[in-house]
């Protein structure tokens, strides 16, 4: 469980940035940490899943979240869905300030959030009918007009172009192909008309075939109902068609952030032309070559190294600097902030 | 006796399972050859049979097989007249070892790395134990795993050091081929990268061959040598790298190369519309037909393999008169 650390400060409200309004999902200097503990009840530090992360959403917009695993962003994505509490910092969605947040209002606040997980297979109970899976979300938000949820299956199924529905609504999801089924978890996701949606690898389970056909379409539901999607991923190759903006999270923290296309031709961190570098384009070449690599592994999140937690693996090290100081973030373009000294 | 500069000839490999509902043709008389030092990959969705081939390839079989005929010539010698005693002494891990689906996964939990390693060499080259762990040691070193974790279990190991042991397994007995099934499909970015340069330097130095089974046609390219590509059973495309990399041939792989979302460039990525054929009872002509974008009436009927002209084989209608 996070604990709450600290009571948080008074924040200023956010300037209205795009079309005027407040961004959907405000979040200021967030900490998740969890309590490691020895023989059950001794304290034996942290682990700082998530430490130090500030970023705004506007409404409508697509953002993808990109990392190796165990560098928090399953822990950021679980805080944004109201699962873990912050132990520091401040979450704002739709004026709703998570830390005070409860009970039902909690209900309310999880209800705007839609969740796309990983693994549909996983995330479909497998002795539900596609139609009853559908109906859970609205049972638990106190929707019970008949009519009214069979509007809304409707609506959500015809949306993932699961057509003519009457052939899914009476099928158990093992029946369905991983592609249909990760259509009926979106759906799922979208019956409760939700003003963002968290999307955890949406398709790394899935062919590389369907992929695509997926990637689309929430593209297609972001831009028609204004969705805010937040897209979790280790690909880059996929960000690009889907979002517009790009954040590169490494050992707990935002190293980088900036517009989708300015990040892949301009990578400024060693760590995201790293991840740049590993990403193969299907070309024979390949074969003939070694990939250059940074050597290690992402730090234990317990104890990170100080100053910038890449330094032991960076190749641009500055001794005196990077293994002392963390750096703070510096402006390197219009909307492209990066967290590393080489661009003080 | 076949020809023994090839490594591995397979032909006609059929490898069917029985199920409840029929019989499922999950290898569906399939032919490939692989030379000394040459990495194969085998391309194709889940459900196409690659996990199936490979299991059939090292004779790794459930209890419900219905069929299971062909030949594999391994350096000229069937081996699949060899009882499965013999093959066990004689062939798996002693001239070919697997790194299975989600290797990491696959070690024992409760026995050291260090011994697991060694176990290979212990059984199949009947070292002692010091020498095996000698040997394993050496492995250790050549995968890049730092040799103090040889003492440790795999739940000390992270996922891409568990990857490497596995890797030093299918090595110790030093084969001439090692089947990798998707190696690297659950690990990140950077320790993929970093598993293909180490896989690309073990081909190099030690002169081992591969076939690879993936489905992720980025990766693939970092290791292949030469593609075939896999739709529900068959082989549909043989091709060296180079030219299916630049200009497959078969419509199916077309679309799958048009399916891959690329880095830079300006080209939109496709998909392609339906999903395969079930296995059991599938459609009599091109299997491939009914999502195909360039179906004709010829497609009812099943297609020959093509040798197209170049030494590519494809199995498509659309090459008849160009074969030759």
């Amino acid at each position: 469980m996070a604990i709450t650390m600290e009571s948080r400060e008074n924040i200023t409200m956010q300037e209205p940035i795009g079309d005027g309004r407040a961004p959907l999902l405000s979040i200021q200097d967030l900490h998740v940490w969890f309590e490691l503990r020895k023989w059950g009840f001794a304290h034996a530090g942290y682990v700082r899943a998530v430490d130090g992360v500030s970023f705004d959403l506007p409404h409508g917009q697509a953002m993808a979240v990109v990392g190796e695993s165990g560098c928090g962003k399953s822990s950021l994505m679980k805080t944004i869905l109201g699962l873990n509490r912050p132990t520091k910092g401040d979450l704002i969605f739709d004026d709703m300030r998570l830390t005070e947040v409860r009970g039902s209002g909690m209900r309310r606040y999880r209800s705007e959030i839609g969740y796309v997980q990983q693994d549909p297979y996983g995330a479909l109970a497998p002795f539900m009918t596609v139609e009853r899976i559908l109906k859970e979300p609205m049972v638990v938000n106190g929707i019970r007009d008949k009519e009214e949820q069979m509007r809304r299956i409707n609506k959500a199924l015809t949306e993932v172009k699961m057509t003519p529905i009457d052939d899914f609504l009476h099928k158990f999801p093992h029946m369905l192909s991983g592609g249909q089924q990760q259509r009926i978890v979106i759906a799922r996701a979208m019956v409760m008309e939700p003003k963002l949606l968290v999307a955890d690898e949406p398709v790394s389970m899935l062919d590389a075939s369907v992929r695509v056909e997926i990637l689309k379409l929430l593209r297609t539901l972001q831009e028609q109902r204004d969705l805010a999607v937040i897209y979790i991923t280790h690909d880059l190759s996929t960000v690009r068609y889907f979002s517009e903006r790009i954040l590169v999270m490494y050992a707990g923290q935002i190293i980088e952030k900036s517009e989708v296309n300015e990040l892949i031709a301009n990578p400024k961190h060693p760590y995201t032309v790293a991840l740049l570098n590993a990403t193969a384009e299907p070309e024979a070449e390949n074969a003939l070559v070694y990939r250059d690599i940074p050597p290690g592994e992402p730090p234990s999140l317990v104890n990170p190294p100080s100053g910038c937690r890449f330094h032991p693996r960076c190749p641009h090290i500055i001794k005196g600097v990077c293994d002392v100081k963390e750096s703070p973030e510096f402006q390197t373009g219009p909307d492209h902030y990066v967290k590393c000294w080489l661009y003080e | 006796m076949k020809d023994e500069n090839v490594l591995l000839d397979v032909q006609k490999l059929a490898l069917h399972f029985s199920a409840r509902k029929g019989v499922v043709q999950a290898v569906d008389f399939v032919d490939f050859r692989l030379d000394h030092n040459e990495a194969v990959v085998i391309i194709g969705e889940s459900g196409c049979g690659k996990t199936s081939m490979a299991k059939a390839i090292l004779r790794l079989l459930p209890r419900n097989v219905a069929r299971y005929t062909g030949n594999i010539y391994l350096k000229g010698t069937d081996v699949m007249k060899l009882n499965s005693e013999q093959f066990r002494r004689q062939v798996r891990w002693v001239r070919m070892s697997l790194v299975p689906q989600a290797a990491m996964n696959a070690l024992n939990p409760v026995i050291r790395v260090g011994d697991q390693v060694a176990e290979p060499a212990i059984i199949h080259l009947g070292l002692d134990k010091e020498q095996a762990m000698k040997q394993a040691m050496q492995m250790f070193q050549h995968v890049g795993v730092p040799i103090d974790f040889m003492t440790r279990y795999p739940f000390e190991l992270s996922g891409g050091m568990r990857q490497r042991v596995a890797i030093a397994m299918a090595l110790v007995t030093a084969p001439d081929l090692i089947v990798l099934d998707e190696p690297t499909s659950a690990l990140d970015v950077l320790t993929q990268a970093n598993i293909m340069n180490l896989l690309k330097r073990i081909k190099k130095e030690m002169g081992t061959s591969y076939i690879l089974i993936t489905h992720d046609i980025g990766t693939s390219s970092e290791l292949a040598d030469s593609v075939a590509v896999m739709y529900a059973g068959q082989i549909v495309e043989e091709s060296d790298a180079m030219r299916f990399f630049t200009a497959p041939l078969h419509p199916y792989s077309q679309k799958l190369m048009a399916s891959v979302p690329r880095l830079h460039g300006d080209t939109e990525p496709d998909f392609i519309i339906g999903q395969p054929p079930s296995l059991i009872n599938p459609p009599t002509g091109c299997r491939y037909a009914d999502r195909c974008h360039k179906r004709f009436e010829k497609c009812d009927e099943e297609p020959p393999t093509i040798d197209y002209h170049d030494g590519r084989r494809v199995k498509c209608w659309l090459y008849v008169d160009e074969g030759g």
